[in-house]
C-alpha cells in the first residue's frame, strides 16, 4: 500500500461544476457509471443482509428470529431489490455507462442527458421501492413477481412497490435505448462490427431486450396499480378478467428480462478470458451471434414458469421445446470460453478466478435450467427449493460472478489504484466456496420436497438447511473481504498505468482514470481487432 | 472543452426506438382485449353497441387532422415559415384539447349511466361486458394520458420555435414530436374500430 497521489484525476477533477452537484448534473458517462456504481453496491449490501436474515430463519424449524408475515415481506424485498436495483442495472448500467462508449471509441453515449434522465428514473424507483418497506400498510408480501389475485387483495404497500418497479423499468429502457443509438451511431472510425468487443454485442443484445419487452412489464405494473385503485376484476375470473394472463403478461418481460441479467455478464467473462489466457476469443462470430440468439430465443420460452399453472399440454410441449433451444447458445458460448482457455498462457489474477467461477456455476445453473425446463422434472421441482437454488446459480453463481469479476478488472482503470492480489484471492476463494455450499444445499433439499417460501419445513430437512445458512456465512464474510479490499484499494492502492492487465480493447489505450471526453483533442482509430495481443504489454504495477 | 456533438439521424433513431417500447406497452392491452374477445364474442358485441359512435368519429377525424397539421408544421419549418409553422402547432394543439373534451363528455354520459370501472352496474351485465369496459376505459386512458404528454411536447417545441432555439436547419426535435403524435394518432386508429366500429 502506498500513500503517493494520482498524477492525473483524469474524469474525477474536470467538470464543468464543481462539487456535489458536478456530479448530480453530469452528463459524463464515466460520473454517471459510478453513481450508478455506487448505488448498486449498496443495494446489494442491504439485500444481501435480508438474504442472510431469511438463511438464519431457515436454520431451524419453527420461528426463530422472525415470524411468518415478517418473512414473507423479506423474501420479497429481498427479491425486489436484488432483481429491480441490483442485477438488472448492475453491469448494464454501471460498467455498461463506463466502458461502452470508450470500448466503442467514443467521447459519450449518443444522449448523455437521457443518460442521466435514467439515473434519476433509477433513484426515483429506489426510493418509492424502499419507503413501500417503511409505509402504508407494511412492507409488500407478495413476492417480487406480485402475482394476482394476492397482489391485489393484499393490505401491504403493494402500490407503492409496484410504482417502483415501473421506475425501475422505464430507466433500464431508456439506457437500453441510448445504448443501441450508440452502439449504431458512434462506433469511431475503423470500429466496424466485427471488431466490437464481445462486452459491446451482449450489451448491444441485451439493450434491445430492454427496449422489446420492458414496456411489457411497464402495463402488467400499472395494471396492478389500476386493479388496486378502481377494483375492475381485470384479473377476477369472476367479472371477465383472467389471472393467468396476469402471469403471461409478467413473464413475457420477466423471463427476457433474466437474459437483461446474465448476457453482460457473458460479456464480461468474454473480455476477461482471453485477456488473461493471452489468446484471442474463439469464435468471435459464433459468440456474437449467440448472444443476439440468446436474446432473440430467450424471448419466446416465457409460459415455461407456468407448468403448473393449468395450460394446456400442447403449450407446455412447445415451451418446453423453445426452451431446450436456449440451451443451445448458451452452451455455445461455455464450450467458446473453454476452447480460449485450451493452450492459453493462463494468468490466475483476481478478475480471471472470478470468470473461472463464472463458468463452473452457470454450467450447474444452466443444467439446472434444463431440469426445470422439461415438464416432467418441473411438475416435480415446481415451487421447490430446487427452482430457488437454480436461479441463485444462475444470477448469483452468474451474474454476480460477472460483476464482481468487472469490479476487479476495471475499477483499477477507473480509479487508478490497484487492490491488494492476495487478500482478494481469498476473498474469491470464501466466496466461491460459500456461494457453492449454500446453493448445492438448497437444491437438494428442494430435490427432497421442500417447498419455497416457506418459513417453516419438516425435521428431516434440517440438516441440509444448517448446511446452507452456514453456507451462507461463509458467502458473507468472503463478500465483506472482498469489498473491503476493493474500497481500500480505490483508497490507498498502488498507481496503475493505463494497461495493467495487457488488454487490447480501447478503453486500455486512455489513462486510468480516463479524462473527461475520454480520447483527448484527436479522435481514435482503430486498426486491429479487440483480441489482437500482438505487441500489447501490461504495465507493470 | 466540450466538443460539439449534432447527431440528427442518430436522435430520430433514438426516438424509432422509444416509438417501439410505446407500441409494445400497448400491446399488453391488446393482448388482453385479444383473449377476452374469444372468450365472450357476444357479450363483447352487446357492450360495443353501447358505446356512442358518433363521439368516436369525431374523434377519429380530430386525431386525423391533427396528424396533418403537425406534418404541415414539418413542411413549413424546413422552408423557414416560422410563423406558418407556430399556427400549425397551435392548431394541433387546439384540437389535440377538443379530443379530451369530447372524450370527458363521452365518459361522462357513460359513467352518468353507470359504467364504470368496479360499478355495481357492470356487475350486473356479465363478466363480458365488464372485461370490455374495463378495457375500454383502461386503453383509452392510458391513450388520453398519451395525448397529455404528446400535447405538452407540441407545446413546449412550439416555444423554442418562438424563441429561435428550433429553426430550419435545426428542427429534429419538432420532427420527433411530430412522429409521437403520429403514433398517438396511430394507436387510435386500432382503438377506435375495435371498441365502436367492428363488433
Amino acid at each position: 500500500m502506498t500513500n503517493t497521489t494520482l498524477k492525473s484525476t483524469g474524469f474525477y477533477s474536470e467538470s464543468p461544476r464543481s462539487g456535489i452537484l458536478g456530479w448530480l448534473l453530469s452528463t459524463d458517462h464515466k460520473r454517471i457509471g459510478i453513481l450508478y456504481l455506487g448505488c448498486i453496491v449498496a443495494m446489494f449490501l442491504v439485500a444481501m443482509c435480508l438474504g442472510l436474515a431469511l438463511r438464519l430463519e431457515l436454520i431451524a424449524p419453527g420461528p426463530t428470529i422472525m415470524g411468518p408475515q415478517t418473512y414473507n415481506a423479506t423474501f420479497t424485498v429481498h427479491g425486489i431489490i436484488m432483481i429491480f436495483l441490483f442485477i438488472i442495472p448492475s453491469i448494464p448500467a454501471a460498467f455498461g455507462n463506463l466502458v461502452l462508449p470508450i470500448q466503442l471509441g467514443a467521447r459519450d453515449v449518443s444522449f448523455p442527458k437521457l443518460n442521466l434522465v435514467s439515473w434519476y428514473c433509477y433513484i426515483i424507483g429506489a426510493i418509492l421501492a424502499i419507503s413501500a418497506v417503511f409505509s402504508g400498510g407494511g412492507a409488500p408480501d407478495t413476492g417480487w413477481t406480485f402475482y394476482v389475485p394476492f397482489s391485489t387483495q393484499t393490505t401491504t404497500n403493494v402500490n407503492l412497490a409496484v410504482t417502483g418497479a415501473l421506475m425501475l423499468g422505464f430507466s433500464s429502457m431508456l439506457t437500453g435505448i441510448n445504448f443501441v443509438t450508440t452502439i449504431h451511431r458512434l462506433r469511431a472510425e475503423g470500429m466496424g462490427w466485427g471488431r466490437l468487443p464481445m462486452f459491446v454485442w451482449t450489451l448491444y443484445s441485451t439493450a434491445w431486450i430492454q427496449i422489446l419487452a420492458t414496456p411489457m412489464l411497464g402495463i402488467t405494473l400499472i395494471l396492478i396499480v389500476l386493479e388496486r385503485v378502481f377494483g375492475a376484476g381485470l384479473f377476477d375470473a369472476a367479472r371477465g378478467g383472467d389471472p393467468i394472463l396476469y402471469q403471461h403478461l409478467f413473464w413475457i418481460y420477466s423471463h427476457p428480462a433474466v437474459y437483461i441479467m446474465i448476457l453482460p455478464g457473458m460479456g464480461v467473462i468474454s473480455e476477461i478470458i482471453p485477456t488473461f489466457s493471452r489468446k484471442p476469443l474463439f469464435g468471435y462470430w459464433a459468440m456474437a451471434v449467440s448472444s443476439l440468439t440468446i436474446a432473440f430465443a430467450g424471448s419466446l420460452v416465457w409460459a415455461h414458469h407456468m407448468y403448473a399453472s393449468g395450460m394446456s399440454d400442447f403449450a407446455i410441449l412447445i415451451f418446453s421445446f423453445l426452451t431446450f433451444i436456449v440451451a443451445i447458445p448458451s452452451a455455445i458460448k461455455i464450450f467458446n470460453w473453454v476452447s480460449t482457455l485450451y493452450k492459453g498462457s493462463i494468468q490466475l489474477a483476481p478478475p480471471m478466478l472470478h470468470s473461472l467461477a463464472f463458468i463452473f456455476n452457470f454450467a450447474i445453473g444452466g443444467l439446472g435450467g434444463l431440469a426445470l425446463g422439461a415438464a416432467a422434472s418441473d411438475i416435480h421441482l415446481h415451487d421447490t427449493t430446487f427452482v430457488v437454488g437454480h436461479f441463485h446459480y444462475t444470477m448469483f453463481g452468474g451474474t454476480g460472478f460477472a460483476f464482481f469479476a468487472a469490479l476487479h478488472y476495471w475499477l483499477p482503470k477507473f480509479t487508478g489504484r490497484m487492490y491488494n492480489h492476495k487478500i482478494a484471492v481469498i476473498s474469491w476463494a470464501l466466496v466461491f466456496v460459500g456461494f457453492n455450499v449454500t446453493y448445492m444445499a438448497m437444491q437438494a433439499v428442494g430435490v427432497q420436497g421442500m417447498p419455497r417460501r416457506y418459513y417453516d419445513y419438516l425435521p428431516e430437512f434440517q440438516t441440509l438447511n444448517v448446511v446452507s445458512t452456514v453456507g451462507s456465512w461463509v458467502l458473507a464474510v468472503g463478500l465483506i473481504i472482498m469489498f473491503v479490499n476493493l474500497w481500500n484499494g480505490i483508497r490507498r492502492g498502488g498507481l496503475v498505468g493505463q494497461n495493467p492487465w495487457g488488454s487490447a480493447t480501447l478503453e486500455w489505450t486512455v489513462p486510468s482514470p480516463p479524462p473527461m471526453e475520454n480520447f483527448g483533442e484527436e479522435d481514435p482509430i482503430v486498426t486491429k481487432g479487440p483480441y489482437n495481443y500482438k505487441g500489447v504489454v501490461a504495465d507493470e504495477y | 472543452m466540450s466538443i460539439e456533438h449534432r447527431d440528427d439521424t442518430g436522435a430520430r433513431f433514438g426516438m424509432w426506438l422509444f416509438l417501439y417500447t410505446e407500441v409494445i406497452l400497448f400491446s399488453g392491452l391488446f393482448i388482453l382485449y385479444a383473449v377476452a374477445l374469444a372468450k365472450y364474442p357476444d357479450q363483447f358485441a352487446e357492450a360495443s353497441h353501447k358505446l356512442n359512435i358518433y363521439f368516436g368519429t369525431i374523434n377519429t377525424i380530430v386525431l386525423l387532422t391533427s396528424s396533418l397539421t403537425i406534418a404541415l408544421a414539418i413542411t413549413a419549418i424546413q422552408r423557414n415559415k416560422i410563423k406558418q409553422t407556430l399556427t400549425l402547432c397551435i392548431i394541433t394543439i387546439v384540437l389535440a384539447v377538443v379530443f379530451l373534451i369530447n372524450k370527458y363528455f363521452e365518459w361522462a354520459a357513460e359513467i352518468g349511466h353507470g359504467i364504470y370501472p368496479g360499478s355495481d352496474y357492470l356487475a350486473e351485465l356479465g363478466p363480458g361486458i365488464t372485461a370490455f369496459f374495463n378495457l375500454y376505459y383502461f386503453t383509452a386512458g392510458l391513450h388520453g394520458v398519451h395525448i397529455l404528454i404528446g400535447g405538452t411536447l407540441i407545446a413546449v417545441v412550439a416555444a423554442m420555435i418562438a424563441k429561435g432555439k428550433v429553426t430550419s436547419d435545426r428542427y429534429t426535435l419538432l420532427e420527433n414530436s411530430a412522429l409521437y403524435w403520429h403514433l398517438v394518432d396511430l394507436v387510435w386508429i386500432f382503438l377506435f374500430p375495435l371498441y365502436y366500429l367492428i363488433l
